[in-house]
């Protein structure tokens, strides 16, 4: 059998048709050419035009987030890649299936520091799950296959594809491979059934348990093996930023989100467990506070797909390594019913004494922006936040009851994510709303995004928590710094709604709290890109707050 | 405590630097670190000393096996394996008294003199790491000019082994 020849661009091409890809993020450059040559004459796959590379990796993390596919993203050699960077740590972080592609100066200039040359192999090596600089054409389309099966399976990650300009050029008999194997990478995906079985004792033996989820439920697409559990057992849920969604904020079993911005009760709860169910969490410090004191009156079950968060930061009594999917119906086939009914009560009473709460005056406060737009949307848009302090209130005050419907840069903290990311989003579900919250400082660091959004006709609505501060921060400074605002004041911040239309979207601002309904109810029916740009309070904080180091059930912001 | 570890990779580019920052990024410190290929085509063999406790040494083992180029990792005890290393050692030979003195020594630990001219000799000794320590120790009065190791290498002793091919066996 032969087969035709193609150059190394033209796989790319026929490789990501293989693989599935309908939707690629890029920025073209000089070292990538080629390959955005075949594009041109490739109607299959759709490539989206960013701004900035750092939109590019972020818009294909927010699409994978919204949509569970591999998101992709390309940009040329050095700057190009570069660009990439933090989009690729972000996505490493998060645990999010990227596929990267870099350009890069033909290999006979390599380590010559040629023009646009960088070593984005050796840059990219601590933050990708694998990495390749191609060298011989011939490997490319086992290379690329290796980097789909590998960034979405076991733990996701992303992967960076290097393509020297000659490599792309050069030409090779296609061929894509049957399978993809290798022998140092194999995934455990079925727990072990003694552990199970043992886990499963534990869930019936004890008074007080929570489960506390996070992002790998997600990846692991266990929501609902999740839900029989707490439901089949009634086990109260507390979830990490990354696991909202999992469970129905909804439900009386909901704690909401544990941690350094979680409820009280799900803080309290968890302290006072004596069994703590971890699902898909690696016990992250943003979460568990002082570590020596987290769940210190526990048993704890571990159950995670990559065995090096077992055991890295709390000592496990169960560890399960394998995908949450398989191994909670598994725990769900084998254990019996029952009520923790004196537990229930203890948690509702917490529920009733400490719960989220703001001062709701006469002033627009950000917590009741989000709680209208919980009302307006009906519980049923996908929420993209940047980082900061709207993202702790869009975490705390939107209920969030289906998975991947909160998208949030969770690990890194990346301030400028949420405009690209929800591109992103948008482009991966045209059908569902998306909004995205955002912040005066986050918005700034990636607003060129918004003529990729306009340009690509895509209805988001972006809201500006506009404070005219960095306010997370001007928050630590205000309890931790003795109010002293070192740069944290963000004067002489344009007009949002003037820079908005200037891109040819709408904008709207909101001084008022009685505004704020008709903007968003306006919003909705207009059916393009809208930007509301909300003037809230400077000074408003995050409350409840565990200070840093402290142990979780030490809060501020409760009485 | 100290522990030596075998790690069979891919023997391709960006390996070991893979394998290096990942010791350096996890904050663990290595001791002494010696490569080659082993009797399986492109699959090398680094042979790490590294310090630390057993969680740390668990944590270690686990963040290597997630690399996708590293296809085993095994730690070699001490007692259950044999350990070698090898040194050259360069030494100052100006009196003839020396001369002889360093000759006996070289002896007693069979080394072996492998250069020599009026104002020096280059020794080469291979054994424990302790024994080549102790070489060492000895020829410091006389004046070291040059020292070089490779680095621990170990197997394991009898049937019991790292190598891929005892992996597939067990599998």
């Amino acid at each position: 059998m032969s087969y035709m020849k193609l150059t190394g661009a033209q796989i790319v091409v026929e490789c990501l048709k293989k693989e599935g890809v309908k939707i690629i993020f890029g920025y073209p450059g000089g070292a990538i050419m080629p390959v955005y040559d075949v594009f041109y004459q490739e109607p299959s796959i759709k490539h989206i035009l960013t701004r900035h590379e750092q939109g590019a990796a972020h818009a294909a993390d927010g699409y994978a987030r919204a949509t569970g596919n591999v998101g992709v993203c390309i940009a040329t050699s050095g700057p190009g890649a570069t660009n990439l960077v933090t989009g690729l740590a972000n996505a490493y972080l998060d645990s999010i299936p990227l596929v990267a592609f870099t350009g890069q100066v033909p290999t006979n200039l390599i380590g010559t520091d040629a023009f646009q040359e960088v070593d984005i192999n050796g840059i990219t090596l601590p933050i990708t799950k694998n990495n390749y600089v191609v060298r011989e054409v011939r490997d490319l389309a086992s290379i690329i296959q290796e980097a789909f099966y590998i960034a979405r399976t076991g733990r996701p990650g992303p992967v960076l594809i290097d393509l020297p300009k000659d490599i792309q050029l050069a030409q090779t008999e296609f061929k894509y491979p049957e399978k993809v194997s290798l022998n140092g990478y194999k995934p455990t995906f079925s727990g072990h059934i003694q552990q199970i079985k043992a886990a499963a004792q534990e869930i019936s033996k004890a008074k007080r348990p929570v489960i506390y989820t996070g992002g790998g439920v997600i990846s692991s697409n266990a929501s609902s093996e999740l839900r029989d559990l707490a439901f089949k057992a009634n086990i109260p849920v507390t979830t990490t930023l990354m696991g909202l969604g999992t469970f129905p904020e909804t439900h009386p079993l909901s704690l909401g989100m544990l941690g350094m911005h979680g409820t009280t009760y799900a803080n309290y709860a968890i302290s006072a467990a004596d069994l703590i169910i971890a699902l898909g969490v690696r016990f992250d410090d943003r979460v568990t506070g002082k570590l020596s004191e987290f769940g210190s009156q526990a048993k704890i079950i571990h159950i995670d797909i990559d065995p090096a968060e077992i055991g890295k930061n709390v000592l496990v009594d169960i560890p399960i390594v394998g995908d949450l999917k398989k191994v909670l119906k598994k725990i769900n086939e084998i254990i019996d019913k029952k009520e923790n009914t004196e537990w229930l009560e203890t948690i509702k009473d917490w529920k009733r004494k400490y719960p989220l709460k703001y001062e709701n005056n006469q002033e627009l406060k950000p917590q009741y922006i989000i709680e209208e737009v919980y009302k307006i949307s009906e519980g049923k848009a996908v929420i993209v936040t940047d980082v900061g302090q709207h993202q702790m209130w869009a975490a705390q005050y939107y209920q969030y009851t289906m998975p991947r419907t909160f998208i949030s840069s969770g690990g890194l903290g990346t301030m400028g994510y949420g405009l690209p990311a929800a591109i992103g989003a948008k482009i991966g579900c045209p059908d569902k709303t998306v909004i995205c919250i955002s912040g005066d400082g986050s918005f700034q660091m990636n607003l060129q995004e918004l003529a990729t959004a306009i340009n690509n006709h895509l209805t988001i609505m972006i809201i500006i928590m506009n404070n005219n501060y960095l306010g997370m921060v001007r928050q630590w400074q205000e309890l931790f710094y003795n109010k002293r605002y070192s740069s944290t004041a963000l004067t002489g911040n344009p007009d949002f709604v003037k820079v908005v239309e200037a891109y040819g979207g709408t904008g709207i601002r909101v001084n008022k709290k009685q505004e704020l309904y008709p903007a968003l109810e306006k919003a909705l029916s207009l059916n393009k890109f809208v930007l509301i740009d909300c003037i809230i309070p400077g000074e408003e904080n995050v409350f409840p707050m565990v200070s840093p180091g402290s142990p979780i059930d030490q809060m501020i912001g409760v009485d | 405590m100290r522990h030596t570890i075998a790690v069979l990779v891919k023997d391709h580019p960006g390996v070991l630097a893979r394998v290096a920052g990942l010791f350096t990024r996890r904050g663990f410190n290595i001791e002494s670190l010696a490569v080659g290929h082993t009797e399986e085509n492109n699959i090398s063999r680094m042979t790490i000393v590294v310090e630390g406790d057993e969680r740390a040494l668990e944590q270690i083992t686990k963040q290597l096996n997630k690399l996708i180029d590293v296809i085993r990792v095994r730690d070699i005890f001490p007692s259950n394996s044999v350990e070698r290393e090898l040194a050259l050692i360069k030494v100052n030979t100006n009196s003839l008294a020396n001369r002889s003195e360093i000759i006996q020594m070289v002896d007693i630990f069979r080394a072996k003199i492998i250069d020599v001219n009026s104002q020096m000799m280059t020794i080469e000794t291979t054994g424990t790491e302790d024994k080549v320590n102790a070489l060492i120790e000895l020829l410091k009065p006389f004046g070291l000019k040059e020292v070089v190791r490779t680095g621990k290498i170990a197997l394991f002793r009898g049937s019991k082994s790292a190598s891929l091919s005892n992996k597939k066996q067990e599998e």
